[in-house]
């Protein structure tokens, strides 16, 4: 299969500073791919290259196998992190404006446009002007106006930004439906909760230099770091020392009759060892394993610790 | 559709639909009828009717002050306190006195009594014909032939006639010309400052609203200026012809209604007055000068015609154009530079200081169009739109206004690719305070 988007080992330097250091992934057509990485990583230079605004100072990016051109550009839905629309000007006015900006025909546009408007229920917004919106009314015509052109790659950065938790799930819905309809997706967030929620695959920058990718299943699993949390009632201190040859406590907390321990198995114990040696001491009401979440493997690739300090993630 | 043309449409309609530029429309000719109106009108405002009652004692002036369309004199020898009853009473506006030794004394006073205080025109008038009568009258004293005096005082008016390639005689008018290449110049200027600011604040706003970076995802940063500089070029341009022909239509239709009397008169007045002239030259030099006035317009008329105004037309279209252009860029890039207007301070001032300069620069061309100095800065694209245009008046060399055209399109040129360059990279940076190092290095960035 060709990868909708190929690049390159791009690399890209401003004045005093490298943006971006011999960048190369792949994102596979029809998936929804997390470009992450903190503030100032280079992800916005990225996006930028991507859509054409500037270019790289060597390497290439392909799109559907065809070195990027101005051909391309109506074939690329952008939603900026930093965004906004005419404030004077009116909603409709304003979208069909856009929409011909990205090649489609007046009439066609809006056809489209009627048919968003209704979805989404703003059709009583069409000549009113945008100042006259509320922020997140306004991130829904700027959204619209992102899609209408069904473009073969969408680029989202922070598309949820300004929503209420409501229009968020809407959007969302959008985000999936567009998937299934054949769009792809880059999607540039902070917010790890929905990069594990919807993306099949990521790119992890930092510091101009792409750290990690792969698929969210995938690096999930190889950042596990056989680290278990376990829930029993009985004696604690005799649980412990059954304990102590085989695995490390990370953690501990309690209520009443129940114990709660996080442990990592040192060694090549398995957790069959573990419950073994403690099965005599206590009644085991649950036993799991610890997947990392996305928001773990983020702060520690970034911060560049080699193995996973999970004393903070109770949630699994 | 062409995306850059869809671009100027926006800017184009989203500006003219406005409620500002519709005001500014209707209200700007307003103002300019006003003032070719209101002086007129205000000239016309004094002219109601006076009596004057004339008490002289010194019995030189009875009967010889000439009466006026407006002022009418009568004459009595009742004591002044009789006569300042018949001002309470309103059978007359004004009185004067004329003491006994008005005729002797070195400086005559006459005195004025009024209830209502009459105008300046009214006083002057009064006063210049008493200064006529006193005069003949200390002349025949001395037993001097007074319209031997009057033959010799002739106004002098210079008639300057340019001798053309083909040897034919053209009348020109040095005044005219000054005018009219002032009136350009001081167009051009205002129209560069008006709307070159325009642009600016256009692309603060786009840049406030982050609107930007989704437009340049669709185009390209160039033809996003560009569509805004033609865009903003068209509403100047609208505005302007619509100034015009309101400016026209009010001041003629208002002419036409307020002062269709006045104007009658005054032609009539004129034929008479130029029957009495072809009589009498020169025997009454007040008439001669009424006269004058309106030959003068005729003459002024004439002179325009010979000024070639098509040339001066077509010149005036292309400095306003390319001039415009040429601001427009760099004002452009100020905007693109900045987050809000109140930043642009300190980047705005060298693009002024260009066209203050050639304003200044413009008076001492009128004085001497063909110095060095005139010649220099209405070649350098920077100040020409404004230079060449006072010295277009006073026939140039035609290959100095060619050079001048070609150096304006160069310096079109090479300035929209400068700002073009500050204003891709300046549009997408925010939160920044832009230092002119910075401006600098922007321009070598590779797209």
């Amino acid at each position: 299969m060709i990868p909708i988007l190929e690049v390159r080992n791009i690399h890209k330097q401003y004045a005093n500073h490298i943006a971006l250091r011999d960048v190369s992934f792949e994102i596979k057509p029809q998936s929804i791919f997390g470009l992450l990485g903190p503030n100032g990583a280079g992800k916005t230079s990225l996006i930028r290259i991507i859509n054409q605004i500037t270019g790289p100072d060597s390497g290439e990016i392909l799109l559907n196998g065809h070195k990027l051109s101005v051909n391309h550009i109506d074939e690329i839905g952008y939603l900026p992190e930093e965004r906004g629309l005419y404030k004077k000007m009116a909603v409709g006015e304003q979208a069909l404006y856009l929409a011909q900006l990205k090649g489609l025909k007046k009439a066609e546009a809006k056809e489209k446009l009627k048919h968003w408007f209704k979805k989404f229920e703003i059709e009583a917004w069409w000549d009113k002007k945008i100042e006259e919106l509320s922020k997140g009314m306004q991130q829904k015509v700027q959204f619209i106006v992102t899609v209408l052109h069904e473009p073969k790659l969408l680029i989202l950065d922070e598309p949820f930004s300004g929503f209420d938790p409501i229009n968020a799930q809407l959007i969302k819905k959008e985000i999936l439906e567009l998937r299934e309809k054949g769009s792809t997706i880059i999607f540039s967030t902070h917010n790890m909760g929905s990069v594990e929620e919807l993306c099949d695959d990521i790119a992890l920058i930092n510091k101009s230099e792409k750290i990690l990718d792969g698929s969210v299943k995938d690096i999930r699993k190889n950042y596990k770091s056989n680290t278990f949390k376990i829930s029993f009632k009985g004696n604690l201190i005799g649980f412990t020392n059954a304990l102590w040859a085989g695995a490390e406590i990370l953690e501990k907390s309690s209520d009443e009759q129940t114990h709660t321990l996080v442990v990592k198995l040192l060694g090549q114990n398995k957790p069959n060892d573990l419950l073994q040696a403690v099965l005599s001491h206590a009644e085991i009401i649950s036993f799991n394993e610890i997947i990392p979440s996305m928001n773990d493997i983020f702060i520690s690739v970034v911060e560049n610790k080699t193995t996973l300090n999970t004393q903070s993630s109770f949630t699994e | 559709m062409n995306k850059l043309l869809l671009i100027i449409q926006r800017e184009y309609f989203s500006r003219v639909k406005k409620k500002s530029f519709i005001i500014m429309t209707i209200l700007g000719p307003i103002l300019m009828a006003g003032l070719m109106i209101v002086p007129v009108w205000l000239a016309m405002r004094d002219k109601t009717e006076h009596n004057i009652l004339v008490i002289d004692h010194s019995g030189l002036f009875i009967d010889k002050l000439p009466n006026s369309t407006e002022i009418k004199f009568h004459y009595s020898d009742e004591p002044i306190q009789n006569a300042k009853q018949k001002l309470s009473a309103g059978n007359f506006d004004l009185i004067m006195e004329i003491s006994r030794e008005a005729i002797n004394e070195f400086k005559t006073s006459p005195i004025l009594y009024y209830k209502k205080q009459p105008g300046l025109s009214t006083e002057e008038y009064i006063s210049n014909n008493i200064e006529n009568i006193l005069f003949d009258y200390r002349l025949q004293g001395d037993s001097i032939d007074v319209s031997k005096i009057r033959n010799a005082r002739r106004p002098v008016k210079l008639l300057t006639i340019k001798v053309s390639e083909t040897g034919k005689d053209e009348k020109t008018n040095t005044e005219i010309n000054m005018a009219i290449g002032f009136f350009c110049a001081i167009a051009i200027y205002f129209m560069i400052f008006l709307y070159g600011s325009q642009v600016m604040r256009g692309v603060i706003e786009e840049k406030t609203n982050r609107i930007v970076e989704v437009i340049v995802s669709s185009v390209k940063p160039f033809q996003l200026m560009l569509g805004k500089i033609i865009g903003v070029a068209l509403v100047g341009l609208t505005q302007f012809i619509l100034w015009i022909v309101l400016t026209l239509i009010i001041s003629t239709t208002v002419n036409s209604v307020l002062f269709k009397d006045q104007i009658a008169d005054t032609m009539k007045q004129n034929s008479q007055m130029e029957k009495v002239m072809k009589d009498d030259l020169g025997a009454n030099v007040q008439k001669m000068e009424k006269v004058n006035s309106p030959n003068e317009v005729i003459e002024l008329f004439n002179n325009v015609n010979n000024l070639n105004f098509a040339k001066i037309i077509a010149c005036f279209a292309f400095y306003f154009l390319f001039g415009y252009l040429l601001y427009a860029a760099l004002f452009a890039a100020v905007g693109s530079a900045v987050d809000s207007e109140s930043d642009t301070q300190q980047f705005i001032l060298p693009i002024t200081i260009p066209l203050i300069l050639s304003f200044i620069i413009a008076q001492s061309v009128v004085a001497d169009p063909d110095s060095t100095m005139a010649q220099f800065f209405s070649i350098f694209p920077l100040t020409s739109p404004i230079v060449m245009m006072v010295r277009l008046p006073f026939d140039l060399p035609i290959w100095e206004l060619a050079l001048s055209m070609i150096f304006l399109v160069l310096g079109f040129l090479f300035f929209t690719w400068l700002a073009g360059k500050i204003y891709r990279t300046g549009i997408l940076m925010y939160g920044k305070k832009v230092t002119w190092k910075e401006l600098g290095k922007w321009i070598f960035y590779k797209s």
